[in-house]
Parts: structure tokens; C-alpha cells; sequence
């Protein structure tokens, strides 16, 4: 197990924002919802706090904001302990979202957003405008502004819930499973602007969720938590899907945590080959010359390179070839952006075996056999290896 | 005769528009009756109903209080309340109240509670003192059940407060009363149509202030 000090050192995320020691909350009927958690939350990234129901979570997070009190231990937030600060100033100096968003039914979209300048004392018409300025930022349409949330989406809902947890700048955001009511379609987008806000603002985010995909995607630092309020492993995300701590760790990260653990390995040194590609106007001379025995099938792309499908060369016939009667070719992946899982699954749900790279502008950079991409993983796993020992 | 003859001669006859026991006069009573019974009454259901809501403190000790109101009638309660207070409106008001603020305080109560707890837990934790929740986060979403309760308080109140005329104060039970006594039936026909109409009246009343004190937001999404 790696501590929060190893990672500052090796990865540059430095000073402490939020130091939990050794906390424990315990209810007044001896229920024990997290026990002696010390956890050291870095500065300007996401930490996403992860476990099974019941494992105390939530009620970790709540504890920062002092939803919930400690029962024991502290809790320092920039090195101050937060039960010497008045409550509604802590709490106005972190942003807090929810399941569902909670948004006010009452109030307009844009009032909605304007809450926490309000509260801190902002005119009217300032908070209105900053609250505007955060609806772009979060991906919503202007003409939203005077809606009222019933007429909302549960996905546009949840972006005016972040908005809200923005609008007076906080440096810490507290998310509780903010994204699982919504479904997997939206939230995979709801998940992207995260990352693309976080990568703007560069805030402290505490995130809890139940869903590990989600921790392993959004997550700088992972807390994995184990029923009973305990600390199981704390982690980034790829060291946790190479070396779970222990079996509830590795019974909690699934079955296909290999498979998963590619999302952090590049395509980049994927060999490319461009030898089984040809164009709708290729002449018959070009096809014949493609047609190589380790390629049993050809590419075809239209004249400025999109993809359109795949074919056995016999029945490409120069100048007649019919788009209608090609294999499909899948789906294809970005080379050098996508990682090796993106283009493992392009292969794997190719009918030919072979997944299409292409490049930003969506034209065929280039293919490649499932052979050549499982090379690439075993030396993928090669070098992390050799790195981790080299850390040590 | 019918009522709608007895109703025709009430109202046609010109001496029942003026003076002291006229129309105008008997109505501007009962509303005023009216008026002050529920502002007694709202003045104590809101606050508690508001607080115990908000609390979630008391609810058990507030349903059987309000039930054991509910099972005092009336008429009864008038008469007491003459005999050790005399004559005055404090007897007649103290009924009244005590049939009023068993609604307005019971569903002020259940609207706070039902009122969804995930954007006052947002609230909290945005750093929102308790009163403003309160008052900002609860109540405007509430308020539709709240109206609905002063609202039945309120025509309970129009309907009972004939019973002033009992104690021989004014307002629209006066006709009936009289009416009743001296057999004249079409004054008693017509003073429980103005109650019924004052009641139809307040219905759109509340109708009305629905409209403009609900936000479109809270009103939409019920």
C-alpha cells in the first residue's frame, strides 16, 4: 500500500488540503459507521471515496462539511481544525452536491445557481450574473436561465447542481454520489465535464460513489472503504487495479479488473499497419497489390480516408465497389489517445479481428491484428512492473 | 313556496339592505368575526405547525392535541364560555379558534414534513441558517398544503361564526336565528344563503392568493 506522502513524491500533487486523523463516528446506540479513518486528501485533484453500502462513506463526507459531527479524531482543513470555525462559514467555503441534485422547485434555474453568493451577501444582479457565467461552464444553455427544475432533465438537473456547489468559488467541492440516478448515457457525459471542469478549476474534490468504474475514471486518489467505516486501500487508480491490498479489494474491483486496468496504458505504441487499406477509387493494380497473405482482409476507405468497411480482396472489383455490400468495421479508436483497452475492444468487436485506428479528424491513421495489440499489453505490463519496482 | 322564492323575497325587499340589521352591516360583522378568528387561529397553528415541521419534534403530541380539539363542538364550547364570561366576543371567538387551528396546524405540520429532504440537506450544507431553510426552502414548497389548511379553517370559521348570534352579537347568524325564532322562514333561507356564498367566496379567495403566493416552479411539479 502506498501512503498520501509516497504519492506527493512521486507525482508532484502536493499540500495537504484536507487531513482526516483517525476519525471515528460512532452513533449514540453503539453503531459504528467509520472507524479511526486517517486519510490525507491532496490538493487540486479528485478523490473519490468508494466501497460498499454501509461502509461509511457518505457519512465520511459529511463529517468534512460537519453534516455530521466526529465523534473522535480531527479533521484539518488547510491545516485548521474545522470544529474551530463557525459552521455556515465552513460550510459556504465548500460546494456540496447531491443524488438528485436537491435543487430549490421554487426558484428559477439561475437563482437556483446564485444561492451561495446570495447567502454571502452578493447583490442581486452579480450573483445572477456569475450564476450565468457557471451555466456555460457546466454545459447548460442560457435560455435555461428562467426555467424552473421540474423542466429539466435529471442530467441537466445534476449540471445545476454542480453549478450551484461552484457559484461562490469554493476551493473544496463534496460530491455524494452525484451522478447515480442518472443514466448511464448521461452520466458518462455528467462524468467527462467533471473532468474537464476539474482540469479548469483545479479544485479539491471529495467524491463518494458505489461504483468503481466511476472511481477508477474520475479518481486521482482512490479510498476503497470496507464495511464497519474502515480504510481498505488508498491509491491511484491504476496501482489499485495492479495491486489490490487485499481479496475484498480484489472481490470489489470485479472480475475483469485486468481487463480495466488497460484504461491506463496508451495506444500510442501501437505498430499501425496501412498495408491492408485501400480507397473506394484505388485501381485494380493497387488492390492486387494489397492483397498480402497475412491480411485476408482489406479496409476500404472512402477517397478522403473515412473508413466504411471491410471486405475479402476476391471481391473488390476496381471502380464498382459497392459500400452497402462491406463488412462493418466496429467501431474505431483514437491512435494515441484512446488507450490499449479502447483498442482492444475495437478488435474484439471487429468481425475481422482487426480494429481501425484513426486519427483526430476521423480518418484511417492505420489498422491492427488483436495479435499485435496483445503484444502490446504484455509489454505494457512489462514495463509497469519494472517501474513499480524502480519506485520502491 | 320554495327556497328559491323565499331567496327572491329575502333579497328583493329593499328594508333588508340597510341599517343596522341590513345586509351590508350583518356581512361586514361576520366577515370581521371571521377575520379575527382566523388570524388568532393562524397566528398560533403556523408558528407550531411551522417549527414542530421543521423539528420533526412534537408531531405525536400535535396529531393527538388537534384530535381531541376536533371532538369539542362547538355550540357547546360557546355556551360554556358565555356562562363564565359573559356576554362579549371573547366567548364567541374562543370557539371559533379552537375549531380552526386543529386544520391549519395539522397539515402545516404533515406539508413541512413531506416537504422533499434533499434540498434542505443541500441547504444545510451550502451553509443556510435553520430559519432560512426554513423559511426559503421549506415553506415556499409547503405552501399549497399550508394554504389548503387555512383554507378549510377558513370556511369552517364562515360557516360556524353564525353562532355569535346566539350570545346576541351580530353577523349573518343573526337572520337565521332570528329568523328561526320569530318563524319567519324566509329570513333564515336567506341568511344561510349569504353564508354559503361568503363561503363560495372564500374558496375564491384562496383560489386567488394560491395563484399569486405559489411559485410557478412548486405549483408546475404537483
Amino acid at each position: 500500500m502506498v501512503s498520501s506522502g509516497d504519492f506527493c513524491q512521486t507525482r508532484r500533487v502536493c499540500g495537504v488540503l484536507i487531513r482526516i486523523d483517525s476519525v471515528t463516528k460512532r452513533y449514540p446506540d453503539g453503531t459504528v459507521a467509520v472507524d479511526r479513518l486517517s486519510l490525507d486528501i491532496p490538493d487540486r485533484s479528485i478523490t473519490v471515496l468508494v466501497g460498499p453500502s454501509g461502509c461509511g462513506k457518505t457519512t465520511t463526507l459529511r463529517m468534512i462539511n460537519r453534516m455530521v459531527e466526529p465523534s473522535e479524531g480531527t479533521i484539518l482543513l488547510d491545516g485548521r481544525d474545522i470544529m474551530r470555525q463557525p459552521v455556515n462559514t465552513l460550510r459556504r467555503s465548500m460546494g456540496y452536491v447531491i443524488q438528485n441534485a436537491g435543487l430549490f422547485q421554487h426558484r428559477t434555474i439561475i437563482d437556483n445557481i446564485a444561492t451561495v453568493p446570495r447567502l454571502l451577501g452578493w447583490g442581486k444582479e452579480k450573483a445572477r450574473e456569475r450564476a450565468r457565467e457557471l451555466m456555460g461552464r457546466v454545459g447548460l444553455d442560457a435560455s435555461l436561465a428562467k426555467r424552473y427544475p421540474y423542466q429539466l432533465s435529471g442530467g441537466q438537473q445534476q449540471r445545476v447542481g454542480v453549478a450551484r456547489a461552484l457559484a461562490a468559488d469554493p476551493p473544496v467541492l463534496l460530491m455524494d454520489e452525484p451522478f447515480s440516478a442518472v443514466d448511464p448515457v448521461v452520466r458518462k457525459g455528467l462524468q467527462d465535464e467533471l473532468l474537464r471542469i476539474q482540469e479548469e478549476l483545479g479544485k479539491t474534490i471529495v467524491f463518494v460513489t458505489h461504483d468503481i468504474d466511476e472511481a477508477v475514471k474520475l479518481g486521482t486518489m482512490v479510498a476503497v472503504m470496507r464495511t464497519g467505516g474502515r480504510l481498505a486501500q488508498f491509491a491511484p487508480p491504476a496501482e489499485l487495479l495492479s495491486e489490490p491490498a487485499d481479496e475484498f479489494v480484489e472481490d470489489f474491483l470485479g472480475a475483469d479488473r485486468g481487463i480495466r486496468r488497460l484504461s491506463f496504458f496508451p495506444s500510442a505504441g501501437l505498430e499501425l499497419v496501412t498495408a491492408p487499406v485501400v480507397a473506394t477509387d484505388s485501381t485494380a493494380e493497387q488492390i492486387a497489390a494489397r492483397d498480402t497473405p497475412d491480411a485476408p482482409y482489406l479496409l476500404v476507405t472512402s477517397p478522403d480516408g473515412k473508413p466504411l468497411g471491410w471486405s475479402e480482396p476476391r471481391n473488390l472489383t476496381a471502380g464498382e465497389i459497392d459500400p452497402a455490400q462491406l463488412l462493418s468495421y466496429g467501431r474505431p479508436f483514437v491512435a494515441g489517445t484512446d488507450s490499449l483497452r479502447a483498442a482492444l475492444d475495437c478488435a474484439v468487436l471487429s468481425p475481422t479481428g482487426w480494429a481501425v485506428a484513426v486519427d483526430a479528424d476521423g480518418r484511417v491513421a492505420g489498422v491492427v491484428s488483436q495479435q499485435t495489440i496483445a503484444e502490446a499489453i504484455r509489454g505494457a505490463h512489462k514495463e509497469s512492473t519494472s517501474e513499480a519496482k524502480a519506485l520502491r | 313556496m320554495n327556497v328559491l322564492n323565499f331567496i327572491n323575497a329575502f333579497f328583493s325587499d329593499s328594508a333588508h339592505w340597510k341599517g343596522y340589521d341590513g345586509i351590508p352591516t350583518r356581512l361586514w360583522e361576520h366577515i370581521l368575526y371571521s377575520l379575527v378568528a382566523l388570524g388568532i387561529a393562524a397566528g398560533i397553528g403556523l408558528p407550531v405547525g411551522l417549527l414542530t415541521g421543521h423539528t420533526g419534534r412534537g408531531g405525536n403530541a400535535l396529531s393527538l392535541i388537534a384530535t381531541a380539539a376536533r371532538a369539542l363542538p362547538s355550540f357547546g364550547l360557546l355556551v360554556l364560555m358565555f356562562v363564565v364570561l359573559g356576554l362579549g366576543l371573547l366567548p364567541v371567538m374562543i370557539p371559533l379558534v379552537v375549531l380552526a387551528v386543529p386544520p391549519i396546524l395539522v397539515t402545516t405540520y404533515e406539508a413541512v414534513r413531506s416537504v422533499d429532504p434533499s434540498p434542505v440537506d443541500a441547504a444545510r450544507g451550502m451553509g443556510m441558517h435553520e430559519s432560512r431553510i426554513l423559511l426559503q426552502v421549506e415553506l415556499p414548497v409547503a405552501l399549497p398544503l399550508i394554504l389548503s389548511g387555512l383554507r378549510s379553517a377558513a370556511i369552517q370559521i364562515v360557516s360556524t361564526a353564525t353562532i355569535a348570534a346566539y350570545v346576541s352579537l351580530g353577523g349573518l347568524g343573526r337572520y337565521i336565528v332570528d329568523g328561526l325564532y320569530q318563524r319567519d322562514y324566509e329570513k333564515v333561507v336567506g341568511g344561510a344563503t349569504l353564508v354559503a356564498v361568503l363561503a363560495l367566496a372564500t374558496l375564491g379567495l384562496f383560489w386567488a392568493v394560491g395563484r399569486l403566493a405559489v411559485s410557478p416552479g412548486v405549483r408546475r411539479s404537483n
